[in-house]
């Protein structure tokens, strides 16, 4: 037992931070946000080049997957930075086809395919979970599946890009074509738990850039000549904020240790009716995506009351943070439908 | 990073669970607020201290097994699992006896600990005062220097458990001339019986005498009750504060309990959907409750202090406790309001959670200071 990151995950941590600083990701956004996905590109090498994407693809296709920890790790930094693209999808897609290709059948050809691209960071993969869901960023996407029922398809683009709340998730809808997989049900219920679980991380990260940044401008800004951090109702908002998000963070950290079968600590439900691990996992995602959904959407209405007049512009960076917080506290399982899979027991 | 338990505590898991299934007593306890319940909890102590699992954690020599804070983890799941009684001695378990182990003498910890931990001497707290409660540095009551000792003049409140407890510790000012209203206190144990103490019970919300009054006129205290050097006692008493909001004092192990309840009682009411939410975050509150214990927990292992993250613990569990017992309340409807059980009981005492061990005011302005960093502002 020992519920910390070692160091080795900790300096991971630390040189994804300091790379995703250095290059410059607010200008990255914007352009994605544009329909320029040049910059976003860019990044995303990147990424796989410090070897994010390869933590989601396993070893016998260039990847060193399937490491649910590592990966909650990166996309807390991933969230912190606001990255743009379908991040979560492609881990997502990458865990989807090799769980397909293990499963047998002819699906080995689709992970042969695209599985080494992944890990390389050669290819943007996006994914969808329903046949008339939207669709993340699919224009910019390399490949687009769709699961459907328990089959898995690609698909193909259908119309334009429809507006989203945060200009940087480029919405789309999909046509699903050929058939990659008809026997698809696990497979996809495994690649939406980690979907929710990386969702989760991501939202962390963004509440937890959204607090770093307030408390920062609470410190310099002044009004009635003192810095409004020292008034007693900021500091309360502020120390609210933290509160959420330090109490999702082991949340998220467990539910990836569940995942990973690492974790034989008594859970909530070991004492209900349920305790099969495939079904512990997805309890613990469950609970990890509506703590920390709910933690950072908070933190962001913090945020943004606390800028005042300023954090409602879209000059200024802030709100490419502020505008995903409430996307990501939806995507892969919204607050509504994570807390009915806490409380059913498995039924 | 994993959550793994080892062979070994798995094996001290089902040693537990053997003996509290063997032991722990069919039917609920009376209140532990009342006389009756009292003694009756006194007796349930020294039940559990016959085999040592009064105090898992603390040595052999004090009636401990010494066992590590993982396995006190265990154990306290186990515990709040089996549905036993609430911990009637746990001032002196969780508030004195840690600052003991850090701040006495051999001769101290060897004369009090044993007692402690059978329930034969428990333990009140006596901190508050009428006109220093948030502002505990203010405090007034004085101990006077004697032959042999100190006299203890004046008046602390809100003691809880002091109308049936034997023995009490608390800070004093020694040194009324101290430039600072830190300084100069002294931390010392005395006896709620002793000639010159008046005890007067206080009846909480529910009318129950949970806390009381102490009058203190003259009482001599010896100068091996004094606890450290005279005049450190807030130095001392702040070391304790610590445990009480930090890691012992609401084990996660009765949060997982409170919420499994929470879940049956949910499900046996017919699964409102109206209150289904608040059901599942009372579940996930508590593993998130759980989770970050282990973490602190897994810190402390590794040799590191825990500082200002108890006071993010202490809100938590407290506006936890009250929102799982609300939850609760809502599902009994009708039956909430005139219900004598273990809710009814357990919200009287959630709604006191946010105001004792240092307000949750207090506990945010401590957040928002040195976890933050951000300005100190008026007071
Ligand atoms: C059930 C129960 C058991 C207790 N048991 C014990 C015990 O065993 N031993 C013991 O010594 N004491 C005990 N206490 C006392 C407890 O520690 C005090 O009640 C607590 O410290 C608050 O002090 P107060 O009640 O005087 O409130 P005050 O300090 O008068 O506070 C009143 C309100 O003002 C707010 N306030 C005060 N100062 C500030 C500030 N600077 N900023 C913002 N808000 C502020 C408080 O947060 C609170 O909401 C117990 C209390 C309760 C309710």
């Amino acid at each position: 037992m020992r519920f910390l990151l070692d160091t080795e995950q900790a300096e991971f941590g630390r040189t994804l931070d300091r790379m995703l600083g250095a290059a410059d990701t607010p200008s990255a956004v914007r352009a994605w946000a544009a329909g320029d996905p040049g910059p976003g590109r860019d990044l995303w090498t990147r990424i796989a080049d410090a070897g994010v994407f390869a933590l989601a693809v396993p070893e016998a296709y260039d990847g060193v997957g399937l490491l649910p920890v590592e990966l909650a790790l990166a996309y807390v930094e991933l969230g912190r930075h606001a990255v743009p693209g379908p991040v979560v999808e492609t881990a997502a897609a990458a865990a989807l086809l090799a769980d397909l290709a293990e499963d047998g059948g002819t699906e080995g050809g689709a992970a042969k395919e695209w599985l080494p691209r992944i890990a390389a960071g050669r290819a943007v993969v996006s994914l969808g979970a329903e046949p008339d869901a939207f669709v993340l960023d699919a224009d910019a996407a390399d490949a687009v599946f769709v699961a459907a029922g328990s089959k898995v398809r690609r698909a193909v683009v259908r119309g334009a890009v429809v507006e989203s709340a945060d200009p940087a998730r480029r919405l789309f809808r999909v046509e699903a074509g050929e058939i990659v997989a008809e026997d698809a049900a696990r497979a996809v219920a495994r690649a939406t738990d980690l979907a929710a679980l990386l969702t989760a991380a991501q939202s962390l990260g963004v509440g937890l850039e959204l607090l770093r940044r307030t408390v920062e401008y609470v410190g310099q800004r002044k009004q009635f000549g003192v810095p409004i951090g020292s008034f007693q109702a900021v500091k309360h908002r502020l120390a609210d904020a933290l509160l959420g998000l330090e109490f999702a963070r082991p949340l998220v950290f467990g539910a990836a240790l569940s995942l990973a079968g690492r974790g034989s600590v008594a859970s909530v439900s070991d004492h209900g009716a349920v305790g099969r691990a495939d079904e512990r996992a997805r309890k613990d995602i469950a609970a990890a995506k509506v703590a920390a959904g709910e933690a950072a959407y908070r933190a962001a209405l913090a945020a943004l009351q606390l800028h005042g007049a300023v954090g409602y512009t879209e000059e200024l960076d802030l709100s490419w943070w502020l505008r995903k917080a409430r996307p990501l506290r939806d995507a892969w399982g919204t607050p509504a439908r994570c807390r009915e899979r806490v409380v059913s027991g498995g039924r | 990073m994993d959550l793994d338990l080892t062979p070994d505590e798995d094996a001290f898991r089902a040693e537990a669970r053997a003996w509290l299934a063997a032991h722990v007593p069919a039917d609920p306890l009376p209140s532990l607020e009342t006389a009756e319940g009292f003694a009756a909890h006194r007796a349930w102590e020294a039940e559990l201290s016959a085999d040592r699992w009064s105090v898992v954690s603390w040595p052999e020599e004090f009636g401990g097994r010494g066992v590590d804070i993982f396995k006190w983890l265990v154990f306290e799941e186990e515990y709040y699992a089996a549905g036993a009684p609430g911990r009637v001695s746990q001032n002196g378990i969780n508030l004195l006896a840690p600052t003991l182990f850090d701040h006495a003498t051999d001769e101290q910890r060897a004369r009090v600990l044993p007692s402690m931990a059978s329930g034969e001497v428990i333990w009140a707290q006596a901190w508050s005062e009428p006109e220093a409660g948030s502002d505990l540095a203010s405090l007034r009551s004085r101990a006077v220097r004697t032959d042999g000792g100190w006299l203890l003049h004046g008046q602390k409140t809100w003691s809880s458990r002091a109308a049936f407890a034997d023995r009490a510790f608390g800070i004093f000012r020694t040194d009324p001339d101290a430039p600072k209203p830190h300084q100069g206190l002294t931390y010392l144990m005395f006896d709620l019986r002793a000639p010159g103490v008046t005890v007067r019970p206080i009846g909480r919300l529910d009318g129950k005498p949970a806390f009381a009054e102490l009058f203190l006129d003259e009482v001599f205290v010896p100068d091996e009750d004094v606890i450290g050097e005279p005049g450190r006692g807030w130095r001392i008493a702040m070391s304790t504060t610590g445990n009480e909001r930090g890691l012992t004092l609401r084990s996660p192990g009765r949060f997982l309990a409170s919420a499994e309840r929470l879940l049956r009682l949910w499900r046996e009411r017919g699964e409102d959907p109206a209150v289904r939410d608040r059901v599942a975050d009372a579940l996930i509150g508590a593993r998130a409750y759980q989770l970050f214990t282990y973490a602190n927990a897994s810190r402390f292992a590794a040799g590191e202090q825990i500082g200002a993250e108890s006071s993010l613990n202490k809100v938590f569990w407290s506006e936890y406790d009250m929102a799982l017992h609300e939850t609760a309340l809502d599902l009994l409807g009708a039956d909430g309001e005139t219900a004598a059980g273990e809710w009814a009981e357990g919200y009287v005492f959630s709604l006191a959670g946010p105001i004792y061990a240092g307000t949750n005011e207090i506990q945010r302005d401590i957040i928002a200071e040195r976890l933050l960093g951000l300005p100190k502002g008026r007071r």
